[in-house]
C-alpha cells in the first residue's frame, strides 16, 4: 500500500503538485487520470523516490520514503517494477540481457536460473521471438512488453506505470491494456498506472483518481468517478463521443 | 546596455552554476567509488571504449606533432648551428607538454563528446531513471568506471604519444634533415629527465579526470531533448579543451 499525504513540488519556481492526498490500495490497478503536462509522472516518479519532495509525506508499506536516504531507498526500490513511458530500455543491451539486468544486479542466480527467469518473463509478455533483439529492432509496442517483462524481473510487489498506451495504436493499446490486467490477476500485485487515455483508465482499474490542478480532485471507483461530474471528465467524455471540438484542436 | 549587463549576469550565473554542479559530481563520484561492491567489469569495458580504442588517433597525432615540431625547431636552431639539439627540444616538449594536452584534447575529442552524447541520450530516454528505479545508483554504474577509466588512460595514451613523438622526431631530424644521430640522442638522453616524463604524467592524470567530470556533467545534466544532448556534446568538449589548457598553465607554473 501507498499513502501520500499533503505532496508538494515545485520546478523553478512552478508549483507542479499543490498538496496531493491519495491511498493507493494493495493488490489492485489504480490509476491516475490527469492531463498532459498536470504532474502525473512528477507524482509518479516521486512514489519511488526520483524526486524529492519539497514538502509531504509518501508512506510505502509504512514507511516513509522521503526521510530515506540513499541506501535505505535503494534496498526499497527493489521491491518495485517501473514501465517507463518510452520503455526506457538499455539500448546497448539486447532485449534478453535487459530482462536478466536487474536479475545480474540484486541476486546471486546463476546463470542458468536467469535465462529461465527471462524466457519465462518474456513468454508472459508473448515476447520471447525477440529476446535476441535490440530495442532499437522493436515497435513501440514490443519496447512497451519487453519494458513490462524487466519490470516484472525481480517479482516486485508495486508495479509504476507511466502512460503505458501512450504513442500506440488502439489495437497495441488495447492488447497492452488486458496484458496489464492478466498480468495483475496473475500476480496479485499492486500496479499503478499514469494516463490521460480516459478509455485505457475506465478499462483497467479497480480505483481511479483525477489529478487535476496539482490535486487530487476525486478519487473512487471507475463508475463513481466518471459519473461525478467534474467539468475536466465531461471534457474528456465529450471528446471519446463527439472527437475533439474545433476550439480545442487549435487552442 | 541593459541587455548586455543582463546576458553577462546569465552566463556568470550558468558558470558559476555549471562550477557547483560540477564540484558535487565530482564529490558524489569520489563516495561512490569506494562504495562496495567494485565494478571491475565496467571499468575495464571503458577503459577499452576510451583508452584502447583511442591508440590509432594518439599514435597519428603524436607522430605529426613530433615530425612538425622537428621541422619548426631545426629551421630555427639552425640559424645558429644548434641543429644537434632538435632531438632534446622535441623530447621535452613532447613529455612535458605537447604529448599530455594533445592526447588530452584527442581523448576529449574523441571520447569525451562520445560520454556526454550517450548519457545525454540516456538521460532524454529515462535510461539513467530506469537505473535509478532498478536500484542501481547511477552515478556508480555510470560516472565512475567512466572518471577512473579516463584518469587512468590519458596517461598510458601520453606515454604512447611521448615515444612516437620523439621517434617522428628523430625521423625528420636524422633522416629527412640529416642531424648527426649521435648527437641528436645523446643530446635527448643529457637534457631530458625522467622527472618530465613524470611530471608530464601527472598533468595528462589531471587533464583526464577533468575532461571526463566536465563531459560526464554535461551528459548527465541534460535537459531538453535532441537539441539538449547536441548543444551538451559541443559544450563539453569546448569547455573541457578551455579547462584543459588553464589547468596546464596551473600545474606547470606549480610542477615545474
Amino acid at each position: 500500500m501507498i499513502e501520500i499525504r499533503d505532496l508538494h513540488k515545485s520546478f523553478g519556481g512552478q508549483e507542479v503538485l499543490k498538496g496531493v492526498n491519495l491511498v493507493i490500495p494493495q493488490g489492485q490497478i489504480t490509476v491516475i487520470l490527469g492531463r498532459s503536462g498536470a504532474g502525473k509522472s512528477v507524482l509518479l516518479k516521486h512514489m519511488i523516490g526520483l524526486f524529492r519532495p519539497d514538502r509531504g509525506e509518501i508512506l510505502v508499506m509504512g514507511k516513509d520514503i522521503t526521510r530515506m536516504g540513499e541506501r535505505e531507498l535503494m534496498e526499497l526500490r527493489k521491491r518495485f517494477g517501473m514501465l517507463f513511458q518510452e520503455g526506457a530500455l538499455f539500448d546497448s543491451l539486447t532485449v534478453a540481457e535487459n530482462v536478466a539486468f536487474p536479475l545480474r544486479e540484486h541476486t546471486d542466480l546463476p546463470e542458468k536460473e536467469v535465462q529461465e527467469v527471462v524466457i519465462r518473463r518474456l513468454e508472459e509478455v508473448g515476447l520471447a521471438e525477440a529476446a535476441d533483439k535490440m530495442p532499437s529492432e522493436l515497435s513501440g509496442g514490443m519496447k512497451k512488453r519487453a519494458a513490462l517483462a524487466r519490470a516484472l524481473a525481480l517479482d516486485p510487489d508495486i508495479v509504476l506505470f507511466d502512460e503505458p498506451t501512450t504513442g500506440l495504436d488502439p489495437v497495441v493499446a488495447g492488447t497492452i491494456e488486458e496484458l496489464i490486467i492478466e498480468t495483475q490477476r496473475h500476480l496479485g500485485k499492486t500496479f499503478v498506472v499514469i494516463t490521460h487515455d480516459l478509455k485505457t483508465a475506465l478499462r483497467i482499474s479497480q480505483k481511479m483518481a483525477l489529478l487535476e490542478g496539482g490535486r487530487i480532485a476525486i478519487e473512487g471507483r471507475p463508475e463513481e468517478v466518471l459519473h461525478s461530474g467534474h467539468p475536466l471528465l465531461e471534457a474528456f467524455l465529450k471528446r471519446e463521443r463527439y472527437g475533439a471540438p474545433r476550439e480545442e484542436v487549435k487552442g | 546596455m541593459l541587455g548586455a549587463v543582463a546576458s553577462l549576469g546569465a552566463w556568470v550565473i550558468k558558470q558559476v552554476k555549471d562550477l557547483g554542479g560540477m564540484a558535487l559530481l565530482c564529490l558524489r563520484t569520489l563516495r561512490w567509488t569506494f562504495h562496495l561492491p567494485f565494478r571491475p567489469d565496467l571499468l575495464l569495458e571503458q577503459m577499452e571504449r576510451i583508452g584502447v580504442r583511442s591508440t590509432p588517433v594518439i599514435f597519428m597525432t603524436g607522430a605529426f606533432t613530433g615530425m612538425v615540431f622537428a621541422l619548426e625547431t631545426c629551421y630555427a636552431l639552425r640559424k645558429f648551428g644548434a641543429e644537434t639539439m632538435v632531438g632534446v627540444t622535441v623530447a621535452l616538449g613532447m613529455t612535458r607538454e605537447l604529448g599530455p594536452v594533445f592526447t588530452s584534447i584527442m581523448i576529449t575529442a574523441r571520447a569525451g563528446s562520445a560520454m556526454a552524447a550517450e548519457l545525454g541520450t540516456m538521460r532524454i530516454t529515462e535510461q539513467i531513471d530506469a537505473l535509478a528505479a532498478m536500484a542501481v545508483n547511477p552515478i556508480k554504474y555510470l560516472i565512475v568506471p567512466r572518471l577512473l577509466a579516463t584518469t587512468l588512460m590519458v596517461p598510458l595514451l601520453t606515454i604512447v604519444s611521448d615515444f612516437v613523438g620523439i621517434v617522428g622526431g628523430y625521423f625528420v631530424g636524422v633522416i629527412l634533415l640529416r642531424i648527426n644521430p649521435g648527437a641528436f640522442v645523446a643530446n635527448i638522453e643529457k637534457y631530458t629527465g625522467l622527472d618530465d616524463i613524470y611530471y608530464g604524467l601527472i598533468k595528462a592524470a589531471v587533464f583526464g579526470f577533468l575532461l571526463a567530470l566536465v563531459c560526464c556533467y554535461k551528459g548527465y545534466n541534460v535537459r531538453g531533448g535532441a537539441e539538449g544532448v547536441g548543444r551538451a556534446t559541443t559544450e563539453s568538449v569546448v569547455m573541457s579543451a578551455v579547462v584543459i589548457l588553464m589547468a596546464d598553465y596551473i600545474l606547470t607554473s606549480l610542477l615545474f
